[in-house]
């Protein structure tokens, strides 16, 4: 294959992300999962980057999850979507970025459903002014906040402190990279590198210094499947999906996994803990597990943040063999410590996870 | 070790490096109807062994073929060769004389 065709064909999966100027929704779930991301990714564009992201207390729930789990109709979740969308253009934006994966689906789904049926979003503009007055918009770019990272990587390794590397051998961090399957799965034009070569976090990880690693499971689903979850006896579903995964990467030796999903770090991280405790089986060196990160926190690491700032204590498998490994100081000390300088409580050690 | 109410769920990874296709071509040759086998699960509906045991001949020839002997061998030990699967096989396969090839020929007393 000559070089233009190859790049011509590789123009396909790229995506379109506008460089400034964007309206933001926060994710439901990722706020207590992992609660510095979304605060360090308005400061990372705002502060550091001096970029216009707006967001405003205003904006709700995409209605994701219940829709996803057969509570409420696709109609019902658009109404909620068209408002949000109504917001964004009430305060003078044309671009809208997600934090949430589900949420980032559902709003492709709507916008396509929305262009192959114009009769139903007729519908749902009729019922977004009958029960809040607010006028019907969409979107002129709609973009997942890993895209815009994504978009920033090099900009944030210009004002990086620290590598994706092993100060120790000087060797690459080998990190494993795994994307949330509503980011492209459904809709693989709507994601950077689409569905088969998703490289929204590869690029970050490559610019950061990182080197990502190929394993046979890297495209399975970590296992949420929200209805295999929330119902107790349908967990094992979920928890076998993450074990199928880290029994392929165990080989591979990884030092972290990266992931752009609300759900999929909570699972790889706390199921970690449970196949620990059941089957007693750990992943990492040493008795450890390995420590899975959010995008936010991994930038937020290589730029310099405190650990502890980053919301790293809330995570399940420790992350202070990793800081170790990539040189960032941290005080014990203060793990536990909020940000008011008051004891946050100590979760229970677990019997096999170090 | 903690008890969540839920556990992993037995693997269903086919590996087909563990097939013993040499043990499999040579029931083939000698019993070609076990490649005519649909899967309809006719011969485990009607299984007498199968009310007390788990016994099927249709899993039990899917495990032969993707290289999981133990699983298959044991989904077979409790036939009582009674033969109604024979009776009720919509292809015609000779089931009873089947099992007693397989029994043979991957060597089980």
């Amino acid at each position: 294959m000559i070089y233009e065709g190859k790049q011509k064909i590789w123009a396909d999966y790229q995506k379109e992300i506008p460089e400034d100027h964007y309206f933001y929704v926060r994710s439901c779930i990722r706020q207590s999962f992992f609660p510095a991301s979304e605060v360090t990714f308005l400061d990372i564009t705002r502060n550091k980057l001096g970029k216009d992201i707006f967001e405003t207390e205003h904006h709700t729930t995409c209605g994701g999850i219940a829709y996803h789990s057969d509570a409420i109709p696709q109609e019902t979740a658009m109404t909620i979507i068209a408002r949000q969308f109504a917001l964004m253009k009430k305060y003078g934006y044309e671009n809208y970025v997600c934090s949430c994966i589900t949420s980032f689906g559902l709003y492709c789904e709507t916008m396509e459903t929305w262009r192959e049926y114009p009769e139903l979003q007729e519908k749902i503009a009729d019922n977004l002014w009958k029960s809040c007055h607010l006028e019907f918009a969409k979107p002129k770019f709609l973009v997942h906040a890993s895209d815009l990272i994504f978009k920033y990587r090099n900009q944030i390794a210009a004002k990086s402190k620290y590598k994706l590397v092993n100060v120790k051998t000087g060797e690459p961090l080998r990190v494993v990279e795994h994307i949330g399957c509503h980011y492209s799965k459904m809709f693989p034009s709507k994601g950077v590198g689409g569905a088969e070569y998703p490289y929204v976090l590869v690029g970050m990880v490559e610019a950061w210094g990182g080197q990502i690693i190929d394993y046979p499971e890297r495209r399975h689903c970590c296992g949420f499947g929200f209805r295999q979850y929330m119902i107790q006896s349908n967990r094992g579903y979920s928890l076998s999906n993450t074990h199928k995964k880290f029994e392929s990467m165990e080989p591979f030796k990884p030092d972290m996994i990266i992931t752009n999903c609300p759900g999929c770090p909570y699972f790889l991280d706390r199921w970690q803990y449970v196949i620990a405790e059941t089957e007693g089986k750990t992943y990492g060196e040493n008795g450890h597990g390995i420590p899975v990160f959010t995008y936010e926190e991994v930038a937020g690491l290589v730029m310099g943040y405190d650990p502890w700032d980053l919301g790293l204590q809330t995570h399940q498998v420790g992350v202070e063999p990793l800081l170790d490994k990539m040189g960032i100081p941290y005080d014990p000390a203060k793990k536990y410590l909020g940000k008011n300088g008051k004891n946050i409580g100590e979760p229970e050690k677990p019997h096999c996870l170090k | 070790m903690v008890e969540f109410g839920f556990k992993l769920s037995p693997s269903s990874r086919i590996n087909l490096d563990l097939r013993d296709k040499a043990s499999f071509s040579k029931l083939v040759e000698i019993e070609p109807d076990a490649l005519k086998c649909m899967a309809c699960g006719s011969c485990t509906a009607s299984c007498s062994a199968g009310i007390f045991e788990e016994t099927s001949l249709r899993s039990a020839l899917l495990g032969l073929q993707n290289g999981d002997k133990e699983k298959a061998l044991k989904l077979l030990s409790h036939c009582m060769f009674c033969g109604k699967c024979t009776m009720v096989c919509p292809r015609g396969i000779n089931t009873r004389h089947l099992i007693l090839s397989i029994n043979k020929i991957y060597q089980v007393r």
